[in-house]
């Protein structure tokens, strides 16, 4: 999977959560004060007979339509009626139909699941044919096709709705099966003899709780909508007798002289779907850790930061400067900072290796110079300078002017580098067309392209334009890469593990390659990996990174022959390329 | 390859089709109290019952019914409504293009607003995203024959501007047309813009979070192709998925959106025929939902293999 997802968040907590934060505190009252209103909704209806002003079908033509009065607290329907009282008799029909169906989709849905998703094999097979009829059948019609033949019968509609329904619970219970099912704890119930049905109902149907309980919140918003629809329409309905869908069919034909009672009729069914929908979220969230989920907002509106930090007079003619630089990650409520406090520079045409082990911080400070980082990670204090130009906390489009043109990258895991849906010859000349700034036509940027992947040492370069990344081998993919990273002249590459995923033979030709274009452009090279085998084959210089933090630097020499931290000896000797080598 | 996944597709829908036309069938076949009774009504005498099950086929067995009603619909004939004894199929035909405008129309309206507030959401994060948020539980929880009756009783009943019922054929200007479509396309898209928002959404945050989309991003292309070219392509797959599920819940929709609005589509002949025993009409009307959701998703699912050059390979 993707890189910038997996970051490790190792590093130290500024702020730490005090007592139960806000956004858990938020977390728990969403679904607590559904609930709470959907049980007083159904207790103020279970109680109709003692609530309820007024019988459900007492009529007073005399005073048909009135609004909110001290005798009528919601007013009356067109035949005077009160409709506080019927709607409290209302609810029965509606949370009955909704209680059916809820049941028919709680059997059908995790039998099914439980089933395709622990006996595999045909079982599955035969399930999966039968969740795909359902999901694709329009519910309604059907159902009107079963209330063509049982006329006016509530439970067959619901019942019917249940049925279908049941394919996405169907769906989601099998997949949280499987993920049970290859689990320890049942492989070890497995070995000591016990039956599969004591195994599904012990071991596995625990498990999949959660998943089905969100689903079930679901689908009563949703059986609740269809019943009093049907009850709108009048095809499963007992008139005069009070329902909800009822009582809005009965407002939509007095529309014109009482907004009130299709405020209220429809008022109750929209605060129960809501509630409904509202614990189904805050269900899925309690389950769901947030620390997973990739957040949102990518291309979010920067806050405008005001930086106080200057390029100190030492600087001199670096190419790249970094201060006091520190990468944060927003983590709930905390800020989680993986790389502290970092100086370092690199001089132009120089080659510098950026080395410790994963989770040290160092990919993350490669990616944050080009602002490159997730929507939750940003630069906690500090700066970077390219040429003397501060880089650290700039707008999008500020970037642009630096991205492939200033600082170039070449990323980790070659066979996810490309986009995947586009031929290389169609991605490389989009790249070449941005830094020639649209002068370039079609044929100059495909020249230019070609030029680009011959100088990458790649062959047949023509028919290699149009194939898609996946017909590429991951050694050609990562020159590709390196081709399109030169597209713009960059003054700085930052090649981010670039050899890792690849063969060794692979490696030693693209570290070559690299070596050879810093000669014949002038370009510097930042290498970030976690192999001093890279390090002793191209760099003139070395950082060594621990825990976030820069922890020895040196030229080749003292770094190799005379290291002054035990960690960088560790590294040293965890190296067996090295070893061979000396 | 991509015969392959035609064939599939295709004999997938037509096992669809036989499922649904056999269950409508079976229903009306299984139950006491059969069509000719149903036409008759309860004072016909037993003769006069036994004449007409004879005259409708009613005394052969259910299997061989079923056949000839499927060879028949095959053919174009959905048999004659009980009611009013005219060709079902002419019946269907006559009102298909209203039903047609207001799902095709709101299944173009949910695809687009959706899909731009999903990028959008996705894109930019926080307030954007609570919005589409609170978007997707308003639109999925709210009944839309209620919300249709809301905009009905506020947009052509309290403030004039639309009007309250009715339709307006194609035929007679497509100003006109829309004039009458906006309220039911409004209620029935609602539903649909909120899922496709949400779907559009997650699909696009796992895609920006892509290895590529820095590799691009990293090489000075810009966010805008970032975002409409390499991001929604790649999370065009499950978004064109989803498609296929509106359109069937779309047309469940035209169910209540044409009650409400006294269009006179399919949806609202569905119920009517439930009113008035009309077997026939009913089982037609389903069919035909079920063949236009079939038709439909078929379309999205050859629409984006031709487009997706990794589905035509995998």
């Amino acid at each position: 999977m993707s890189v910038t997802q997996s970051v490790k968040l190792v590093g130290r907590i500024r702020q730490a959560p005090k007592g139960l934060s806000r956004t858990a505190m938020r977390k728990y009252a969403v679904p607590a004060i559904s609930l709470g209103f959907i049980l007083l909704v159904i207790l103020a209806v279970a109680l109709a007979d003692v609530l309820a002003p007024y019988g459900p079908l007492e009529q007073d033509l005399t005073r048909s339509l009135e609004p909110p009065s001290a005798a009528h607290w919601l007013g009356t329907d067109s035949v005077g009626r009160d409709i506080l009282s019927r709607l409290l008799y209302g609810g029965r029909p509606a949370l009955l139909g909704v209680a059916l169906a809820l049941i028919v989709f709680l059997i059908i849905g995790t039998a099914l699941g439980v089933i395709a998703g622990y006996l595999g094999g045909w079982a599955d097979r035969v399930v999966g044919v039968v969740v795909d009829l359902f999901m694709a059948l329009p519910n309604i019609i059907l159902i009107l096709a079963v209330l063509a033949v049982f006329s006016q019968s509530q439970a067959a509609a619901m019942i019917t709705f249940g049925i279908l329904a049941s394919a996405n619970l169907i769906r989601i219970v099998r997949a949280a099966v499987i993920s049970f099912r290859d689990e320890l704890y049942v492989s070890a119930a497995v070995v000591s003899g016990l039956s599969d049905g004591r195994i599904m109902s012990r071991h596995i149907l625990p498990g999949v709780v959660g998943p089905v309980l969100v689903q079930a919140s679901i689908l009563s918003g949703i059986a609740l909508s269809v019943q009093t629809g049907l009850g709108f329409l009048g095809v499963a309905d007992r008139p005069p007798h009070p329902s909800w869908g009822g009582m809005i069919g009965e407002a939509s034909q007095a529309l014109s002289s009482s907004g009130y009672f299709l405020l209220f009729s429809g008022g109750i069914v929209a605060l129960m779907t809501f509630a409904f929908g509202f614990l189904g979220d805050g269900l899925r969230d309690l389950a769901s850790d947030t620390r997973k989920q990739a957040a949102a907002g990518l291309f979010r509106r920067a806050k405008k930061s005001h930086r106080d930090v200057v390029l100190p007079e030492t600087a001199g003619d670096e190419l790249l400067t970094v201060v006091d630089y520190s990468v944060g990650f927003r983590v709930g409520d905390a800020m989680v900072e993986t790389v502290r406090h970092l100086d370092w520079g690199v001089s132009p045409g120089e080659i510098v290796g950026l080395v410790g082990e994963s989770g040290s911080g160092k990919s993350v400070t490669a990616v944050s110079l080009l602002g490159l980082l997730p929507a939750n990670g940003e630069v906690t204090s500090g700066g970077a300078w390219l040429e003397g130009r501060l880089i650290t906390g700039l707008a999008e489009k500020d970037y642009q002017q630096v991205r492939g043109s200033g600082i170039a990258l070449v990323s980790q895991e070659p066979m996810v580098a490309l986009d995947p849906s586009f031929t290389i010859g169609s991605q490389l000349e989009e790249v070449v067309r941005v830094h020639s700034q649209g002068k370039q036509g079609r044929a100059e940027a495909h020249a230019r392209a070609v030029e680009l992947l011959n100088r990458v040492r790649l062959r047949d370069v023509e028919s290699l334009m149009r194939k898609l990344p996946h017909e590429l081998s991951g050694g050609m993919i990562q020159r590709v890469v390196i081709a399109m990273a030169l597209a713009g002249n960059p003054k700085l590459l930052i090649a981010d593990e670039p050899t890792t995923a690849l063969d060794v033979t692979v490696q030693a030709e693209i570290l070559d390659l690299l070596r050879d274009l810093r000669d014949s452009t002038g370009m510097a090279i930042v290498i970030v990996t976690h192999d001093l085998g890279v390090v002793a084959d191209v760099c003139d210089r070395v950082l060594i990174m621990s825990q976030g933090e820069i922890v020895e630097r040196g030229d080749l020499d003292t770094i190799f022959y005379s290291p002054a931290e035990d960690y960088t000896r560790q590294l040293i000797s965890s190296t067996p390329s090295l070893l061979e080598r000396s | 390859m991509m015969w392959n996944l035609i064939l599939r597709r295709v004999a997938m829908s037509i096992l669809l089709l036989l499922l649904v036309s056999a269950v409508t069938f079976a229903l009306q076949a299984f139950i006491p109290g059969d069509a000719a009774r149903a036409m008759l009504g309860p004072e016909a005498t037993d003769e006069q019952y036994q004449a007409l099950r004879a005259e409708m086929n009613l005394d052969q067995p259910v299997v061989q019914r079923y056949l000839s009603y499927l060879a028949g619909a095959v053919q174009g004939d959905f048999g004659t409504s009980l009611y009013t004894g005219r060709e079902v199929l002419a019946l269907i035909l006559q009102r298909l293009p209203v039903s047609l405008s207001l799902m095709l129309g709101s299944l173009v309206i949910a695809v687009a607003a959706g899909v731009l507030f999903g990028v959008w959401s996705a894109a930019r994060g926080g307030a954007v995203s609570k919005f589409v948020d609170a978007l997707s539980l308003v639109g999925f929880s709210l009944p839309n024959f209620w919300l249709a009756l809301v905009l009905a009783a506020t947009f052509a009943v309290a403030i004039p501007i639309f009007p309250a019922t009715g339709y307006s054929p194609l035929s007679d200007g497509v100003g006109y047309w829309a004039y009458f479509l906006v309220l039911p396309w409004f209620a029935l898209s609602i539903h649909g813009i909120s899922v496709i928002a949400k779907v559009t959404r997650d699909a696009m945050m796992s895609v920006l979070n892509m290895d590529y989309i820095r590799t691009l991003r990293a090489a000075g292309i810009g966010r805008g192709s970032v975002i409409w070219k390499h991001g929604l392509r790649n999370a065009g797959i499950g978004i064109s998925t989803q498609v296929g599920l509106m359109a069937a819940s779309a047309m469940a929709g035209t169910v209540f959106v044409e009650s409400v609005f006294a269009m006179p589509g399919l949806g609202l002949m569905a119920v009517d025929s439930i009113h008035t025993h009309d077997a026939m009409v009913t089982q037609g009307v389903v069919l035909t939902f079920a063949i236009v959701v079939v038709l439909i998703n078929l379309i999205v699912d050859l629409l984006y293999s031709v487009i997706n050059p990794r589905v035509r390979v995998s």
